[in-house]
């Protein structure tokens, strides 16, 4: 099979379709009409036309010089899709699918959302371009991001706060899976990551290349490492998709949370197993019958227990390395690029300027490494401010 | 011959359509599960369906999604689900159906899984979330452990679909009476109607034909029955009992529950 080709919308052992029968006709719907949009070019000429204008496309590959010469190894680039409309990649999927579902005539988006990235983005793609929006969110995500829930609510978008299970992202999935299946006929279900059933994770995945295929084009020679970080993998596999198979060493980093052997995380592709949510098979933080673990992470958007199955095959493939952060490590980095860049990340994307800083000390200078900075902090000031100041009293 | 086949026969023969109980295991705690198996029986039901938690089970409303919650934080597990099966299996020979999600089996191995499946005493299995693309290894295994695996189909499910669902079905055809998750619904839609006698007419003898998701009254079941389905299952509304009944009391009012049932299952002579 080559790479990232799914058949039967599997790659590998991954992926598939695990879904209640109501759900069939609908994503046998949404693949015909993939399928017929994706090489439309009147499609492809609409989709460009929002993501130049009003997402802001392309983003800037900025050298971070005073990072590079701060940690003092290989060249720091910086892939600023903090700087899109809404402040993360989110918005680069939820146009792709906002344009694809007007063209399905569907009248009703929902969405899911962890850190409220991907709900603000929702929202603003909805309006955009003229159609209501629902989003549900876990009831812990609504307190710890409430500044996005307040962005939706004038975005004029409906937050559904989630009050089961652990009342995070997966709950939130749950929800917006268990709406679908009610409203099925007159739905469509706009997903944030590059999971869930086939062809979903193709779809995100595509809709998000345009992140690997501008580093492409502004590198003037393939950069030795790429590193994003993964919640579903949605920016990670945006970032990688476009250069497998181009010698570059990938690097994917999950959120260790207060450590790997703590338990307190949810770096699925490094403690995970073999399992079935939302649809696909994948790795899953889960224990010995098969019930899904309740996951930590200081970020709201990492804060899930599976993740894509084309991470979950690249792993077995060796393809792409999964390495992972935890909260303490994160909150260093997100200070570090905030103090030398003035550039405040995205706590998720503060796990891979971690890695980056780790990696760009055991390499030359003449070495380059991007770090797909997926999102922008102004979310997580408050998250950042309770971690400090509670450390500091704990070591007063 | 497999017990579900043969009790859909021996009801035919008494001009009696099938009342499918379910429930769920360990909810409220592992101790009460018997005497509500034993309510049920008391009370007449032809089959029934034991629920296993999943953490996730996406394909169910509140109702169901609570009383798995409270039976996981019970600490719901599968090795004590095959004790209380075995310990049901020693006082009744009723069909018991298995249904959970997907990744129960998955993590514990189909082969495995199945073979304890059958040991413990159960006949059948019901995944919600388990496709017909997907169940390529699942069949095979359930198949070699002679277990019926009984598929949902939905009122949006094509003709060219049901009938691969139904190559793929033993024991009957779980219909799904509504667009949504599980859980008590008030009235009984036109399509729901619809779709059963378009299923009849494409399912004809070769599999019986059951009704879920919403069911909860009497009326429900003769209005049901009056279509011509060969079984109704009634799931949340006993869960609904059994979350409002005093522990004293709960094992009397399932039978009166199920009684009232299942006396709407009799067709009589008319038929
Ligand atoms: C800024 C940012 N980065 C990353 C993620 C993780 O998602 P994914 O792994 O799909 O890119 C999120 C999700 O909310 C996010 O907001």
């Amino acid at each position: 099979m080559k790479i990232g080709m799914p058949k039967d919308g599997r790659f590998g052992d991954f992926g598939g379709k695990y879904i209640p029968e109501t759900l069939v006709p609908a994503i046998e719907e949404l693949e015909e009409n993939y399928q017929k949009f994706k090489n439309d070019k009147s499609f492809q000429k609409e989709f460009d036309y929002y993501l130049k204008n009003y997402a802001g496309r392309p983003t800037p590959l900025y050298f971070a010089e005073n990072l590079t010469k701060f940690v003092g190894g290989a060249k720091i680039y910086l892939k600023r899709e903090d700087l899109l409309h809404g402040g993360a990649h989110k918005i680069n999927n939820t146009l792709g699918q906002a344009l694809l579902a007007k063209r399905m005539k569907k009248k009703r988006i929902i969405a899911e959302t962890g850190a409220g990235q991907h709900g603000v983005a929702t929202a603003m793609a909805c309006s955009c371009l003229g159609l209501p929006s629902e989003v549900y969110m876990g009831y812990k995500d609504t307190v710890r991001q409430r500044q996005n829930v307040f962005r939706m609510d004038l975005l004029g978008c409906k937050v559904y706060p989630v009050k089961s299970g652990s009342q995070t992202l997966k709950d939130a999935i749950n929800e917006a899976i268990r709406d679908w299946i009610t409203n099925v006929e007159t739905t469509y279900y706009l997903l944030g990551s590059a999971v869930g059933p086939h062809p979903y994770p193709v779809m995100v995945r595509d809709f998000q290349s345009v992140i690997g295929k501008e580093i492409k084009q502004q590198m003037k020679n393939i950069p030795d490492t790429i590193i994003a970080c993964v919640g579903g993998g949605s920016n990670a596999i945006g970032t990688f998709y476009p250069m497998i198979g181009n010698g570059v060493e990938m690097i994917g980093v999950e959120a260790a949370g207060q450590g790997l052997k703590t338990g307190k995380h949810s770096a699925t592709l490094n403690a995970g197993k073999k399992g079935v949510l939302h649809g696909m098979m994948t790795y899953l933080l889960q224990d010995s019958d098969g019930q899904i673990k309740e996951t930590h992470s200081i970020s709201a958007g990492l804060d899930y227990p599976g993740v894509g199955p084309e991470h979950a095959y690249l792993k077995d493939t060796g393809n792409v390395k999964y390495k992972s952060a935890t909260d303490r490590e994160v909150i260093n980095a997100f200070l570090t690029l905030t103090k030398t860049e003035g550039i405040i990340p995205a706590l998720e994307s503060a796990h891979a300027v971690s890695q980056a800083i780790k990696v760009a000390k055991t390499k030359s200078k003449s070495d380059s490494i991007v770090i797909t900075l997926s999102g922008r902090g102004d979310k997580d000031i408050d998250i950042v401010k309770q971690y400090l100041e509670k450390n500091a009293k704990n070591s007063r | 011959m497999p017990k579900i086949q043969d009790k859909f026969k021996e009801l035919k023969s008494k001009n009696e359509k099938a009342l499918i109980s379910y429930i769920m295991t360990g909810f409220p705690n592992e101790n009460t599960t018997l005497s509500i198996v034993r309510g049920l029986v008391n009370g007449g039901t032809d089959i029934i369906e034991l629920g296993f938690p999943f953490s996730d089970p996406i394909a169910d409303g509140p109702v169901i999604q609570n009383a798995s919650t409270i039976s996981l934080n019970k600490g719901a597990k599968i090795e004590k689900f095959f004790r209380i099966v075995k310990k049901i299996r020693k006082e009744t020979d009723i069909p018991l159906i298995l249904m959970t999600y997907t990744n129960v089996l998955y993590t514990h191995g189909y082969t495995k899984f199945m073979s304890r499946v059958k040991k413990s005493g159960i006949d059948g299995l019901i995944l919600p979330d388990m496709s017909i693309e997907e169940s390529k290894d699942y069949l095979k295994s359930a198949k070699k452990n002679n277990l019926d695996t009984i598929f949902l189909v939905s009122p949006n499910t094509n003709n060219t679909r049901l009938r691969k669902i139904v190559k793929a079905s033993t024991g009957f055809l779980y219909m799904v009476a509504v667009f949504g998750t599980t859980g008590v619904q008030t009235k009984i839609h036109k399509y729901t109607i619809d779709s059963i006698k378009n299923a009849k007419k494409i399912v004809g003898n070769k599999l019986p034909i059951g009704i879920g998701f919403g069911v909860s009254t009497p009326s429900d079941v003769k209005k049901y029955v009056s279509v011509g389905v060969d079984a109704v299952i009634v799931g949340s509304a006993n869960l609904n009992i059994i979350e409002n009944t005093p522990p004293s009391k709960l094992q009397k009012r399932i039978t009166e529950y199920t009684k009232k049932l299942k006396r709407s299952t009799r067709v009589g002579k008319a038929t």
